[in-house]
């Protein structure tokens, strides 16, 4: 063979790296010419006017439910995580870590359709506090709007970030974290102020990883919640299957890639921040 | 909590436990009734009648749900193998080659997973419906194959980088050509690993809905759009029962991927 090893390495990498070329690198420049298309082609931010003023309500409620769920996923994986790791108690241990991984790998469809019985006005949650007596019959209310899409997203997203969170909490100096609970601090208190600032870099890469499949999920949106307000996932899916209208579903698409370059630009100032700190 | 009585502690974190596990099986557990639920209305709390009617309707032969799940399965397979020919010479390229640009590859392949993907999707149908490959099983495998590639090529490419150079060597020292070397001692090594990657591959291809929506539709039916379908007629007992025969490798995997992922090839994914 007359090739030399970095010609070997170029050629055996193209097919996979010519596969994401065609079906990802492709269709996102489709998608941004299509977006800044006007209806003669030419270069227009006409889909845009149309997509703010059909959908501004949809941008906000969006940027809402994923920011909420991505607040609510963080704390409910730092509340698991952190008395996975600091608990003296084995029993709590055992529970919590035979428990919490479940939902990891259910579809999101599968999610959705659990929650959709479940959190129903007659479903097993309203059933099961009426029976425990912690409500009255007449004071259940269906949760299948905006707080059905909030509960499914952290339902289903916060063993992936406890998992990572867990993972890098177990592997700080357990030397400093006993120092502070020997001075005196509560097991609160080592987990905010000592443990998390080492462990941050790992949770903000897994909620920003959860931010962006929250916003990419069509299934949750269109079965856990009814049609108006919902996500820029089902009003894309909307604009193509009813109108064709590629266009304004490419603005949309624009729009989320905007929201989701955000949450990346906030990840990475906080890296700057951090790497200028003293 | 640390002001709170030592008596009361354990009985807090007791109630708490059994709230968690409640929100984590609830949702499951209204899944595993409705699947055997022949009829369940308001105010009853539970089933009225219970039975396995609806599991005879799914399983039986010539339904709907066993063919999706013929299709959803064949999908997986021919994506795996899609990605595992891509991936494993890709992944050995990242782990051993030298190859320039290294890390920007890595996040080449990390893209399509770092994206919002519904408005890249609704542009892939659009390029498949010019091309005539729209609706067929073949589009949906590369849809899919697209995706499902930053597991295996990182995963893969961790697996090689595990495998020792000192056995490689040996075998070159006793005269074994780079493709035999590579076949004989580096692939069977790495194999775990591959493997491992192509079990990942096989599950993001059997629950993928999205791509599945926009690509697929109206001929190709997989196991999730059956769901959903399902779902949104309103017949809660067949979706349930989908959304089960979903849950089982989804459950297994999670069980038993430790097995498969050893932990000195975990360490080295996307390294």
């Amino acid at each position: 063979m007359s090739l030399s090893p970095r010609q070997l390495a170029l050629l055996l990498i193209t097919p996979g790296l010519a596969l994401v070329a065609a079906l990802f690198l492709y269709p996102l420049c489709f998608s941004l010419v299509s977006a800044f298309s006007g209806p003669e082609g030419g270069f227009s931010v006409q889909a845009f006017g149309k997509a703010f003023e059909l959908y501004s309500g949809d941008i906000l409620f969006t940027i809402v439910i994923v920011v909420t769920s991505c607040a609510l996923t963080a704390v409910a994986a730092v509340a698991i995580a952190g008395t996975l790791t600091l608990s003296e108690n084995p029993w709590v241990v055992g529970t919590l870590r035979a428990l919490y991984r479940w939902p990891l790998f259910i579809p999101f469809v599968v999610t959705a359709q659990c929650m959709r019985t479940f959190l129903a006005k007659n479903g097993l949650m309203n059933n099961t506090f009426v029976s425990l007596g912690l409500m009255e019959p007449l004071q259940a209310v269906s949760y299948l709007d905006w707080r059905g899409i909030i509960i499914t997203f952290v339902w289903k997203q916060t063993p992936f970030v406890t998992l990572l969170l867990a993972g890098a909490l177990a592997s700080l100096d357990r030397a400093t974290l006993e120092a502070g609970r020997n001075l005196g601090a509560s097991r609160l208190r080592v987990l905010i102020e000592l443990a998390l600032p080492q462990a941050m870099p790992t949770l903000l890469v897994a909620l920003v990883l959860t931010f962006v499949t929250m916003l990419s999920v069509l299934s949750v949106p269109m079965m856990v919640a009814g049609s108006q307000p919902t996500m820029l996932t089902v009003d894309m899916a909307f604009r193509i299957n009813a109108y064709g209208d590629y266009a304004t579903a490419n603005a949309l698409g624009v729009i989320t890639y905007l929201i989701s370059a955000g949450a990346a630009i906030l990840y990475l100032r906080h890296g700057m921040a951090k790497e200028s700190a003293p | 909590m640390s002001r709170v009585a030592p008596l009361l502690r354990a009985p807090l974190a007791g109630i708490l436990l059994a709230a968690f596990a409640f929100a984590l099986i609830g949702p499951l557990a209204n899944l595993a009734l409705w699947s055997v639920a022949e009829r369940w209305y308001t105010p009853y709390k539970l089933p009225v009648t219970y039975g396995t009617r609806y599991w005879e309707q799914v399983f039986r032969p010539t339904g709907d749900a066993m063919s999706s799940l013929g299709t959803s399965a064949w999908i997986a397979v021919l994506t795996v193998i899609v990605a595992l020919a891509l991936s494993v010479p890709a992944g050995y390229a990242l782990a051993r080659l030298k190859l320039p640009m290294r890390s920007l590859f890595m996040i080449v392949f990390l893209l399509p997973q770092a994206f919002p993907s519904v408005a890249i999707y609704i542009n892939v149908a659009r390029i498949f419906y010019k091309l005539g490959i729209n609706g067929t099983v073949l589009g949906v495998v590369l849809v899919h194959a697209a995706h499902g590639l930053v597991y295996s090529v990182w995963i893969a490419a961790a697996a090689f980088a595990a495998v020792d150079k000192d056995l490689e060597l040996a075998a070159r020292n006793i005269g074994a050509s780079p493709l035999r070397t590579f076949f004989t001692v580096t692939l069977p090594l790495a194999a775990p690993g591959v493997i491992a990657s192509g079990i990942f591959v096989f599950l993001e291809s059997l629950d993928e809905f999205t791509g599945t929506f926009f690509v697929g539709v109206p001929q190709v039916t997989t196991l999730p759009l059956l769901l959903y379908n399902a779902a949104m007629g309103g017949n809660y007992q067949v979706a349930s029962i989908t959304a089960l025969i979903l849950l089982v490798p989804s459950v297994l995997f999670m069980l038993f991927i430790e097995r498969f992922l050893r932990a000195d090839v975990l360490a080295k994914v996307g390294a």
